[in-house]
């Protein structure tokens, strides 16, 4: 228990040079470090660990050679990693059986292991450091600071990269100073609105109530993102910090999490950092001697996407059904069991961290005018460099996606970057050197969003797209206004219809109404937002939709009721695997004797055969 | 569903009981529920509802709003296709289109014999090992629409079962 913030300072001296002595060799010992991320984790991360553990007791290296797992590293398309320190030299796409080389070879022999150095794939350049590679050259870790480097479950790490420092500083301070150095920061709220963050603060300190509340929206509900996943897996504390800031500029004294029940391990990390920051005197009564009190609880989602809109969430926590109500009063005035409450975004949150640690300067000199700091994204789809991305606002698209995206897999072209969800847009190659910011994305159609950033590429049917967002949105809409429910049944409706090739143009014209319709009058921003992914595609690719109406094709080739599967007979060797794989039998000839045939009327378009057959013989029409 | 035991009686009590110093801990209580029974039958909001005070009707309003929460018993093994937009514009339609045909049964059902329940997932957050798969919580990454069959008859085989 720490009484006093010299206490603190004074252990926070020693897990620093602790933590040092893991990474420059100070401490005697070989770090082999691994990621901890759902990618890596899902590609062998705990069979690396095992196979590198049993080598090294093997060898009787137990004393000296020691495994650690931190969290993401970013780059997950070249996971699983391990990262070797003192030498600080990256192995990617490892496999159990190069752990061998790993021990012997590097770790024994001090010979770096060629073949599992990253290498560029379109320079052939090698990189022996992570910080080198292009993917991260251009990143700026302030939301991710310390993720991907400290071991997330021991409190000490986080404190030794800065973790409290932020709340030490503004617990000196009055709390209005406090509000006042997130007002200047011009932190926007990263959840996807922008709201700035210090306004959001201000509204709830004003409020005259003995009782407060903060809460921070874990409900990540985006699919296609997993930032604040990643953020509560792998420094939990930071976002604890920026909950303990904003209770102590407001005078909240009790911090919920709200948390997707998707993600058990953030919850578990979000819980065991609790546990230790109460065990350490740095939650609870009196924290640090300085008076101020603040407790944490962490409530899970339980399946529902609305509840990221923050008056459906707040119903969510008091046990209901997470529905949203009209706004005013907002939370600030009226929220947790009618109480004054900051709803703020994980992300959010950390940056608050950051900010009150570092300055507003530091803050301030990344980002444009009106959006400052830096954004973490998630770049998905069919772009090089799949993963965790923190860059500055204000880098263009093209920067994003093929400076450290590495560009689209397989040299296909790029057709459009999805932002924001299903509450965003699609944005084409002409914008490609627009930057990426919180007024500009909107100007262009779509919005910042929480941080999905899907990349599509020329094998991708838009229409498709808009159909798979909205059907999201009409299996999510919580059904208490009519525009929302019925809205986007009948848009999803119509989509259903053109991808299957029945659609007129008096359903195209339809869609327009509806999704008007629908965004003026729908209670919450679910329903507000939920026509943005048909009204961007139709901006950008009607023709795509007219193709589907009018000629009954899909250009892209992707939707099922409009393609039909081929053999071409001059490329069929006959070897028959396609037959063999097909799970309707719709597939025959005779094997080495005559080409196979697909009969139409039994095929049910799976495309198991393309996938089987060696030759490229099998082709869409 | 048979009448409750009265062992399950104790344990769904023993839930509620835990969570008496808490303000509206109903989802909570449910969220218990469901880990440790693998559904929410009328019969146990029953239980819960004499234990909280709350009505069965607000009760069976929150169990069947959140996807969490199930009225009827899940397969014992959980096919859970991802559907984020990552995997989605990597094929999962497919993916799921492809299981659900080799069970017949569609997403959120269940087999017969009680052995699969298909789930379309939203993001499980493994983008880079789209399309991704997660049976039981373990995640198959970049699956191919070729491994279905033999992702379905290992599992069988582990049962015991003949193809």
């Amino acid at each position: 228990m720490y009484a006093t913030t010299e206490e603190l300072q004074r252990d926070v001296q020693r897990f620093m040079d602790e933590l040092h002595g893991k990474f420059d060799g100070s401490d005697g010992k070989t770090y082999l470090v691994f990621c901890g991320g759902t990618g890596c984790m899902a590609g062998g991360t705990p069979d690396l660990i095992a196979e590198a553990r049993k080598l090294i007791a093997d060898e009787g290296l137990e004393e000296s050679v020691v495994t650690r797992r931190v969290g993401c590293f970013g780059l997950c398309s070249q996971g699983p990693f391990v990262r070797i320190y003192p030498g600080d030299i990256l192995y990617r796409l490892v496999k159990a059986e190069d752990m061998y080389d790993i021990i012997h070879k590097h770790i024994i022999g001090g010979e770096i292991v060629e073949r599992l150095i990253y290498e560029d794939p379109k320079t052939g350049e090698k990189f022996e450091h992570m910080a080198d590679i292009p993917f991260y050259r251009r990143q700026k870790r302030i939301a991710l600071h310390g993720c991907g480097v400290i071991d997330p479950t021991r409190i000490e790490e986080s404190l030794a990269m800065g973790g409290y420092q932020g709340l030490m500083r503004a617990l000196t301070m009055d709390r209005q100073d406090v509000i006042d150095t997130i007002i200047a920061s011009g932190l926007r709220g990263r959840g996807g609105g922008g709201f700035p963050t210090g306004r959001k603060w201000q509204f709830a300190y004003n409020q005259d109530s003995a009782e407060k509340y903060v809460v921070c929206n874990g409900d990540e509900g985006d699919p296609g993102a997993f930032m604040d996943r990643s953020l509560l897996e792998d420094n939990p504390l930071s976002v604890l910090e920026g909950m303990a800031i904003a209770g102590y500029a407001i005078g909240a004294s009790q911090g919920y999490f709200y948390i997707r029940a998707e993600y058990p391990i953030a919850v578990q990390r979000v819980n065991a950092i609790i546990e230790q920051a109460e065990e350490r005197g740095l939650l609870g009564d009196n924290i640090l001697g300085t008076g101020f009190s603040f407790h944490a609880h962490v409530r899970l989602g339980a399946g529902a996407f609305v509840c990221g809109e923050e008056t459906a969430l707040l119903n969510s926590i008091m046990g209901l059904r997470g529905m949203p109500r009209p706004r005013p009063p907002f939370p600030a005035v009226s929220g947790l069991w009618g109480k004054p409450t900051v709803v703020n975004n994980v992300e959010t949150l950390s940056c608050t961290a950051y900010i009150m640690r570092e300055g507003i300067e530091a803050f301030t000199q990344y980002g444009t005018e009106n959006s400052k700091g830096t954004k973490v994204f998630c770049l998905g789809g069919k772009v090089v460099n799949v993963g965790l991305v923190e860059m500055p606002m204000g880098y263009t698209m093209r920067d994003l996606i093929f400076d450290i995206g590495g560009g689209i897999q397989d040299d296909k072209e790029f057709k459009a970057l999805q932002t924001g969800g299903p509450s965003g847009g699609c944005l084409t190659p002409e914008y490609l050197d627009e930057p990426i910011d919180f007024d500009n994305m909107v100007r262009l159609g779509s919005m910042m969003g929480s941080g999905g950033a899907i990349v599509m590429d020329e094998d991708n049917c838009m229409v498709d797209v808009a159909k798979f967002y909205m059907g999201f949105i009409c299996d999510e809409s919580c059904g208490k206004c009519s525009p929302c429910r019925i809205g986007t049944k009948r848009m999803l409706e119509i989509l259903e219809r053109i991808t299957s090739g029945k659609g007129t143009m008096k359903d195209f014209d339809e869609l327009d109404t509806i999704a008007e319709a629908c965004k003026t009058n729908s209670l919450c921003a679910l329903g507000q937002t939920a026509a943005n992914p048909i009204l961007s595609t139709i901006a950008h690719f009607k023709d795509e939709y007219i193709a589907h109406i009018e000629e009954h094709r899909c250009p892209a080739r992707v939707c099922k009721d409009l393609i039909e599967y081929h053999i071409d007979p001059d490329k069929c060797r006959k070897c028959s695997a396609c037959a063999r794989v097909c799970p309707v039998f719709a597939i025959e000839g005779v094997a080495g004797k005559t080409p196979f045939v697909i009969d139409l009327e039994k095929c049910i378009k799976c495309g198991t055969c393309v996938t089987a057959c060696r030759f490229d013989a099998i082709y869409k029409a | 569903m048979a009448r409750l035991s009265g062992a399950s009686v104790a344990r769904i009590e023993e839930i509620c009981d835990a969570y008496q110093g808490e303000k509206t801990p109903l989802v909570m209580i449910l969220s218990d529920i469901q880990r440790e029974f693998g559904y929410v039958p009328l019969e146990v909001q029953e239980v819960v509802s004499r234990k909280t005070g709350l009505s069965v009707a607000e009760i069976y309003g929150v169990v069947t709003f959140y996807s969490f929460f199930s009225l009827t018993p899940k397969g014992k093994h959980v096919i859970g296709c991802c559907l984020g937009t990552a995997c989605y514009v990597k094929g999962a339609q497919r993916i799921i289109d492809r299981f659900c045909n080799d069970l017949g049964i569609e997403p959120g059902g269940t087999t017969d014999d009680g052995m699969f329940t298909i789930d379309a997932l939203r993001c499980i957050g493994a983008c880079a090992a789209a399309p991704a798969v997660t049976i039981d919580g373990k995640v198959y990454a970049r699956v191919d629409i070729s491994q279905v069959p033999g992702i379905i008859s290992a599992y069988r085989q582990m049962e015991g079962g003949a193809e």
